[in-house]
């Protein structure tokens, strides 16, 4: 008795999951029963269910448990239970990669899979799949394919998914069963040729041609699964992406077709593949989005979600064709389903008028505090992009960003609120003090270390730029004596700023930082011991280097560097010049990884660590003999295509700089399938004064492979001399071969040659880009030291300044500081500056003052630590 | 309670025997098993882990346990041991070479435990091919003479023809019943 009061106890507890006190060792104990000579099905069935339910709320089994468990379900299958068995297959599934020798059920799966029983069939084909190996396919490849071409769509089904399942282990199985996914295709069941066309799809999908073939029979055929059309359109659009052709190809009019299809999933997929293609005109948008207008209006939630969220997406891309739809959005605005209103005016406040902002703002304060974290970061991100619009609505939108960050919310919705203030902050110095009083007050109560950490930064790099630095201060303060030890070093650390740039708080700074070094955490401590004893030198170079520039190396860098520092032993001191710097991110750089957040529903992840172009290309160049000992990587440049890129060999290349030497990359690819190519070299013709110090051929070039060839080239010491243009051809030996097979047909070959476009060596490849937090500081303190030239030059080819700015950034290959590459509008004048690092670690400063008249005057100021350097930009520029 | 059980079983009298079929790959298990249930010849491939079958013989049902005999698969087989009441051993009476093999599997297998109370059935299988080896041949070459405290019995059979099979599980049959 009483024990029945406790189960029934248990199961209010529970909640009505019967499942909920259950616990590993003792369902595995249970699972004895599977043993017994006479099953009792029902029992069983129970029990592996619990299995089951384990395994999927994430419950670990050993390999020996499982194994274990594997072979006592094996002994299930004397049962004739059809549920029982059902189960067992399941069983089958979730274990088979944890235990061993899966391969035992094999046989047995095999005959069900065969058999008269129609209920166990699939089954026993998704569960044999996934016991079998690379080794073992070939046992079953008869049965899968004749259970692909099967009658029962069930089966058919289950044999194609698993083939593309299996395709990741071993795709030149699966290739051999394309004639019996073809048959398939013509299936009359609409899984069946969904399924057969993804079979089909992925057994050719890297070939191109084979692809097209397919999208132009099927398209002819008209499919009857409308899963398999939507399915189609992808394919086709992805296609459309990639080739060079016109719209008006059989392709693009395929998918318009698409929209008059009776299918609503249909005409989706096909509106949203039109909108979303790069290459649509707006004159075919127009049907696409009258589709999603129509879609609007539908009294189903999941269209109107589905077309406001696409025309949420390409409201920044197509902005006139989205205000066509401002009318049914406004309807929206008060959709019952809070996703739908969200998007919607988010759309409308991307696509609106500033008159509308105060409106919209107000409406959607309405129900912020209903939606999730989610659809609060769209909002952000509209207000983003509005606050860039329309900067004078700032305070509108600041007040209301500082409203949301009071709320309750993630990290991932409270950084991108932070990340839009700061934005917002860099781009519009009226907003600049609001923002950081909002943001000070944000960080008062912050439970995010990372995000009060960044807004510390922030602080310590604009504070002491405000009016009145000191009233931030307190807030800084606040920090050291109220959080977490990492808090209280980026505090420290923003303190510090604040010490060496004002020089009347530096007396107060100076005792704060006295207290920090009593801290208990060692980060802490140094941090404060480090400031403080730098800043009572009272030397402004010495802030310059030490407290406002950050360390510029790239991170990976330094610790390779002194990883080797070490293993070499020397006597000299480590010197931090022969470690690369890190490039700067460009402002194009900024703006992509900006776009594809935009106004995307799908979070994408913490954000991967950056690693620079240096650092991917250091691996790889590590490998080639002859290149470590040329020392760190300097710089990479962008990839220069030196062939057409439909040509018969496409050839492309990456200057790799050194401090003497110059490392090109080539990377070949041979279009032609009957070709191999041996041999293959790159003949350089280079400009005076540099000498080929060695050429690493590429032995062999198979179609479609990508092999490299390297030429190490060692610089001029004549600084102007590197400056050139080199002529290139690329020869080779060809052999005709077989293209299904790729082997040569003779073993002799003739030897041919292929013109490559001239490459030029450029000064900027020989240029780091380095951030100067305080490019005025380091400009006073070159004034000693440095060489100075100055020149002055008329570029009549540029009309505007900013055309000015971008032409001169791209070609000197030094960074903007300060954000002087933004031209101020309306101006006729403007200053630009701009920081550097030379290969062999020669810091560059240059200051370019323009002037528009008739064409743009430009008065040219280069300091370098070195004279050559300094004349050879300014030779350069005229 | 034991003797409780074994009077149900003597009431009913068809309690499901398990019997295993054991022996070297391609002995012809796997058809004698499917001969045994439908009576015909079917087609079989080598036996990747296990078949297991009800197989009716008069009055008695029999759970039977078709083990392949691959050198990979071996292995597996003491997972199956337990609760066994009878094991048939299939040997391919004209595999002369591997008959040694078949000796010791067979030595092995018996050593185990959980088979000390299981009845044994020898089938001296593929008589039907011509040079090989006769029942007494094979008796010799299994040293089935070393065997003590085992009810056993070796049959000559063929399973393609289907001959000698019935006079073996008729001994079986008979056997498993006198035991209780």
């Amino acid at each position: 008795m009483s024990s029945f009061k406790r189960d029934k106890k248990e199961e209010e507890d529970g909640g009505g999951n019967p499942f909920q006190n259950i616990e590993k060792t003792t369902v595995l104990q249970e699972a004895r029963i599977f043993n017994e000579n006479i099953i009792n099905a029902k029992k069983c069935t129970h029990i592996l269910t619990k299995i089951l339910y384990l395994l999927n709320q994430g419950e670990q089994l050993g390999a020996k448990e499982a194994t274990e468990v594997f072979f006592a379900m094996t002994k299930l299958f004397q049962s004739k239970d059809v549920i029982l068995r059902r189960m067992v297959y399941l069983g089958i599934k979730e274990l088979s990669s944890i235990a061993d020798d899966v391969i035992i059920v094999t046989s047995s799966l095999t005959k069900d899979m065969t058999g008269k029983e129609d209920l166990y069939r699939a089954a026993a084909i998704r569960a044999l799949c996934s016991i079998t190996d690379v080794t073992m396919l070939q046992t079953i490849e008869r049965y899968m394919k004749q259970a692909i071409v099967d009658k029962n769509p069930a089966v058919s089904s289950a044999a194609l998914v698993s083939s593309l399942h299996m395709s990741k282990i071993a795709s030149d199985v699966i290739k051999r069963w394309v004639n019996e996914a073809q048959e398939a295709v013509n299936s009359d069941n609409i899984m069946v040729q969904y399924h057969a066309l993804g079979v089909l799809y992925h057994i050719r999908k890297s070939d191109r041609l084979a692809v097209t073939k397919l999208v132009a029979k099927l398209t002819r055929m008209s499919l009857k699964s409308h899963y398999a059309i939507c399915m189609l359109i992808r394919i086709a659009s992805k296609l459309l992406e990639e080739e060079e052709t016109s719209n008006d190809s059989a392709l693009f009019s395929f998918i318009e077709s698409c929209l008059r299809h009776k299918s609503e999933m249909v005409i989706y997929e096909a509106a949203h593949a039109i909108v979303n293609s790069r290459r649509t005109t707006s004159r075919e948008l127009g049907p696409a989005i009258s589709v999603l207008q129509l879609f609007c209006g539908s009294p189903k939630p999941t269209l109107r979600f589905a077309a406001v969220r696409t025309l949420n997406q390409v409201a920044i891309n197509h902005p006139a064709a989205v205000t066509a739809c401002n009318l049914d959005l406004e309807n929206l605005i008060t959709d019952s389903n809070r996703s739908i209103a969200t998007l919607a005016i988010t759309t409308l406040l991307k696509t609106g008028a500033e008159s509308s902002v105060d409106r919209l703002m107000k409406q959607i304060a309405t129900f912020v505090s209903e939606i999730s974290d989610e659809f609060k970061v769209v909002v952000v991100q509209a207000i983003r992009a509005l606050a860039l619009k329309f900067p004078r609505k700032h305070s509108v939108l600041m007040n209301f960003l500082s409203a949301m960050l009071r709320d309750e919310g993630g990290l991932e919705y409270k950084a991108s609120i932070a990340d839009t203030i700061i934005t917002i902050i860099e781009d519009n110095a009226d907003a600049k003090e609001t923002g950081l009083a909002h943001l000070c007050e944000f960080i008062e109560d912050c439970e995010h270390t990372s995000l009060a950490v960044r807004i510390l930064h922030l602080l310590g790099k604009e504070g002491p730029r405000t009016k009145q630095p000191s009233r931030y201060i307190r807030f800084i303060y606040n920090r050291v004596i109220l959080e977490n030890p990492t808090v209280r070093a980026a505090a420290v650390s923003a303190m510090a700023q604040f010490g060496a740039l004002c020089p009347d708080l530096s007396e107060n700074i100076q005792v704060l930082l006295a207290r920090c070094q009593m801290d208990t955490d060692d980060e802490v401590r140094d941090r404060a011991t480090y400031y403080s004893s730098i800043l009572r030198q009272q030397d402004k170079s010495l802030y310059n280097n030490y407290i406002l520039e950050p360390l510029q190396v790239s991170i990976p860098s330094l610790e390779r560097c002194l990883k080797d520092y070490i293993q070499s032993k020397s006597d000299e001191a480590f010197n931090i010049k022969s470690v690369p710097v890190v490039a700067a991110p460009t402002e194009e750089e900024k703006q992509i990884s900006n776009q594809k957040t935009e106004g995307m529903l799908i979070s994408t992840g913490p954000p991967r660590p950056v690693v620079s172009r240096e650092e991917n290309y250091t691996e790889k160049l590590s490998a080639i003999p002859g290149i470590q000992q040329l020392g760190p990587l300097f710089k990479s440049s962008e990839i220069v295509e030196l062939t057409e890129s439909e040509t018969e060999y496409v050839v492309c290349c990456i200057k790799h700089c050194f401090t003497r030497h110059l490392v090109l990359q080539f990377d070949c690819i041979n279009t032609l399938n009957d070709q191999l190519l041996e041999n293959v070299r790159i003949q350089l013709d280079p400009s005076e004064g540099y000498q080929i110090v060695k050429d690493i051929p590429c032995q062999k070039l198979p179609y479609n492979e990508m092999g490299t060839v390297y030429i190490i080239l060692q610089f001029p010491d004549d600084l102007p001399n590197t400056v050139g243009t080199f002529g290139a051809v690329m020869k080779f030996v060809v052999k005709d071969c077989d293209p299904n097979t790729g082997l040569p047909d003779t073993d002799e070959g003739y030897d041919d040659e292929y013109m490559l476009e001239d490459l030029e060596v450029v000064l900027g490849d020989q240029i780091q880009r380095v951030t100067k937090m305080n490019w005025a500081a380091s400009w006073d303190e070159s004034a000693n030291g440095f060489v100075e030239m100055e020149d002055t030059y008329s570029l009549s080819s540029m009309n505007t300044l900013e055309e000015a700015v971008k032409n001169i950034i791209q070609f000197l290959g030094l960074q903007p500081a300060e954000r002087t590459d933004k031209v101020p509008e309306g101006k006729t004048t403007h200053t630009l500056l701009l920081a550097g690092l030379f290969r062999g670690g020669h810091d560059i400063l240059v200051r370019s003052k323009l002037a528009l008249a008739d064409g743009v005057t430009m008065q040219l100021t280069v300091r370098s630590t070195d004279a050559d350097i300094a004349e050879l930009i300014t030779s350069a520029v005229g | 309670m034991g003797g409780l059980l074994s009077y149900f079983r003597g009431l009913f009298g068809s309690r499901e025997m398990r019997i295993l079929i054991l022996g070297l790959d391609g002995a012809g298990k796997t058809t004698i098993l499917y001969r045994l249930q439908v009576g015909e010849v079917v087609t079989t491939i080598p036996t990747i882990g296990f078949n297991v079958e009800q197989v009716q013989y008069k009055n008695l049902k029999f759970q039977v346990w078709d083990l392949g005999g691959q050198t990979s698969i071996r292995p597996y087989w003491r997972c199956y041991y337990s609760n066994t009441d009878a094991i048939i051993y299939v040997v391919d009476s004209a595999d002369k070479e591997r008959i040694g093999i078949s000796k010791d599997e067979l030595f092995h297998m018996l050593r185990e435990e959980e088979l000390q109370e299981a009845i044994l059935v020898v089938l001296a299988n593929k008589q039907d091919m011509a040079g090989c080896m006769s029942v007494a041949e094979v008796h010799q070459a299994l040293g089935l003479d070393a065997l003590k405290n085992r009810t056993f019995q070796i049959f000559k059979t063929s399973a393609t023809k289907g001959e000698g099979l019935d006079q073996a599980m008729d001994w079986l049959a008979n056997a498993l019943q006198n035991r209780k």
